[in-house]
């Protein structure tokens, strides 16, 4: 018979305290983060509401909603993605489709993996002297957005070469065997069997476009400013806007008194959008991927 | 020829020349980046700023009417303080979890931590200091008895708490990139998962795990509107983790909006953001560099 020895004893010891410790940190670090989610929820109850959503701030920040922060952090999304999002699928189609392995290529990843790397407020400043400044838009939605998109793009190309790659080479060499042209080939086989991952990319940037407050704060994004409630056209592309982030941030640092549910309700909202956002995104991927023909 | 096809021979070299231009657009930003943001501070580099003041003193008076100065030691004090606190949290519990994750759990049971750390990961930065401000402030005080609960400490778990997402799933990439056989291989010998993960895992993936932790690192230095929100507004080099900071990042955040276009103030603004741009650079371009080592082999 097997008898276990003192030394085997040990090491399933040593195992169960290593997975325990393991499991611990993974805890510990998840729970924390659950509870304080909740504990905003729970304090951000008592005031959302539709009226919450659609009205604007009042009596200089300390009442009404958050319609103007909300409506901006929109168009400074969807301004921000039309203009990285045909850009970055573009550079990843040349990265992955047309590049060859050489010098000038390894320079324009390393350029990618840094751009992804400058500090959002280094952003902010390139936003404000090149687009406020030098190109004279000053502090406009435009402006904005430029910078907005500036800061996404390097995902955006990271994500689309991912799902550009994952697509197999034996389709686009059947495809040129045919007599097809490179573009043909992307536009017909390469893009129609990369889509869903590269949209999951692109939708996954929203959410951390209407998060950013650093890059809109110097560029278009005001402290005040009132618009007509429940009009989807209220701002124009040169006009400054409101933004949820930066509203956060004024309503919780630069305004004293503000009613204690406010604060709680805007960061909710910012949160829900984010969070929402985050799981159609993943929610998307999970289906798609359980349909994929190869 | 049909006209379908004259039209493709006409568009195409206008799309591939398109799609060529976006490719090197990254290569431009950055150049763009680096030049704006300097030529809005050249002036004030080249012909007043004292570089040794600039780098050594620890006055940060921008806003003194006779004698302003302008040393950013305080803030650099300010911003490694709250980073290296993050990190000394974050890359324990971070690689701890990856480990965890990667090696130690089901495989249904991977997948919801996959997801609830990219949910985490999501979480807005203003959103963070908004925690900060107002979970951790309380607690803080409350716990250390502390006069004011945005410090070093605060900064650092909010900081840590941000950073922890990046360095799980960028460790859990290079332990998946470990291959399999090297898991068999020691399994077959008869040693336990810890001994695997202790003895095999950890030598094989070292370098993506230095990777992942400077990619926190770089993400820490950068980060500015959770800092700004959590770690009071004090110049100072700290002495205690209870001490408030001004990291790098904040000062520009809180003080670009006051200082005049083209002022001395607002140049000296620029100059930081450069010195940013270039520490960030260095970190990432190491972590960079370590991860195509790993790829090359």
């Amino acid at each position: 018979m097997f008898t276990e020895t003192a030394l085997v004893r040990k090491k399933q010891r040593t195992e169960i305290a290593a997975k325990a410790v393991f499991m611990a940190m993974t805890i510990l670090m998840i729970l924390p983060l659950v509870m304080i989610l909740a504990y905003l929820f729970y304090k951000a109850i008592p005031i959302l509401s539709f009226d919450f959503l659609f009205a604007n701030p009042k009596n200089g920040m300390r009442g009404g909603g958050i319609w103007a922060p909300f409506l901006g952090t929109m168009y400074l999304v969807v301004i921000s993605l039309l203009i990285s999002a045909p850009i970055g699928v573009f550079a990843a189609v040349y990265l992955n489709e047309y590049a060859r392995d050489n010098w000038f290529t390894r320079i324009i990843n390393l350029a990618v993996v840094n751009l992804a790397g400058v500090p959002s407020i280094v952003h902010a400043l390139f936003g404000l002297g090149a687009f406020v400044l030098f190109a004279g838009m000053g502090r406009s939605i435009l402006a904005a957005s430029l910078t907005l998109a500036i800061m996404t793009l390097p995902v955006i190309i990271a994500s689309t070469k991912e799902s550009l790659a994952s697509v197999p080479r034996a389709f686009r060499e059947a495809c040129w065997n045919v007599g097809a042209t490179r573009w043909q080939t992307i536009r017909h086989i390469v893009l129609p069997n990369s889509i869903s991952g590269i949209l999951t990319g692109v939708i996954l940037q929203v959410s951390r476009t209407a998060g950013e407050t650093a890059p809109v704060m110097f560029t278009g994004a005001v402290f005040f400013k009132k618009i007509s409630e429940g009009d989807i056209f209220a701002y124009n592309l040169f006009d400054q806007c409101m933004a949820l982030s930066m509203h956060l941030f004024t309503i919780s640092t630069q305004v004293p008194d503000v009613p204690k549910a406010l604060p709680y309700g805007t960061a909710v909202v910012l949160l829900g959008t984010v969070l929402l956002v985050n799981a159609v995104s993943i929610t998307l991927r999970v289906y798609l991927r359980s349909r994929k023909k190869w | 020829m049909s006209a379908k096809r004259r039209f493709g021979t006409l568009t195409e070299p206008i799309i591939e020349g398109l799609i060529r231009f976006c490719g090197i657009s990254a290569i431009l930003f950055v150049l763009g980046i680096f030049f704006f943001v300097f030529r809005e501070g050249a002036d004030f580099l080249v012909t007043k700023l004292d570089v040794k003041q600039f780098l050594t003193s620890q006055e940060w008076y921008p806003d003194s009417p006779s004698n302003k100065r302008y040393g950013v030691l305080a803030l650099l004090a300010g911003t490694a303080s709250v980073t290296v606190l993050a990190m000394v949290i974050a890359v324990p519990f971070g690689l701890g979890a990856a480990i965890f994750i990667s090696e130690f759990c089901s495989a249904r049971l991977k997948e919801i931590f996959k997801i609830v750390i990219e949910l985490l990961a999501a979480i807005p930065s203003v959103v963070w200091g908004f925690i900060g401000l107002t979970v951790m402030n309380p607690l803080i005080i409350e716990i250390f008895n502390a006069p004011i609960g945005l410090n070093v400490l605060n900064g650092g778990i909010i900081l840590a708490l941000m950073s922890v997402p990046i360095i799980v799933s960028i460790g859990e990439d290079a332990l998946k990139a470990v291959p399999d056989t090297y898991r068999e291989a020691s399994l077959a010998l008869g040693a336990t998962k810890w001994q695997m993960v202790y003895r095999v895992l950890l030598p094989a993936a070292k370098n993506g795990l230095l990777a992942a932790a400077l990619l926190g690192v770089g993400r820490g230095v950068g980060e500015t509107i959770a800092v700004l929100m959590a770690t009071g507004h004090a110049v100072q080099i700290p002495d205690s983790l209870l001490d408030p900071v001004r990291t790098l990042t904040a000062t520009i955040a809180a003080e670009l909006g006051e200082a005049p276009v083209g002022s001395d103030h607002y140049q000296v603004l620029f100059i930081i953001g450069i010195l940013l741009f270039s520490i960030t650079f260095v970190v990432n371009l190491v972590a960079d560099l370590i991860v195509k080592g790993i790829k090359g082999k």
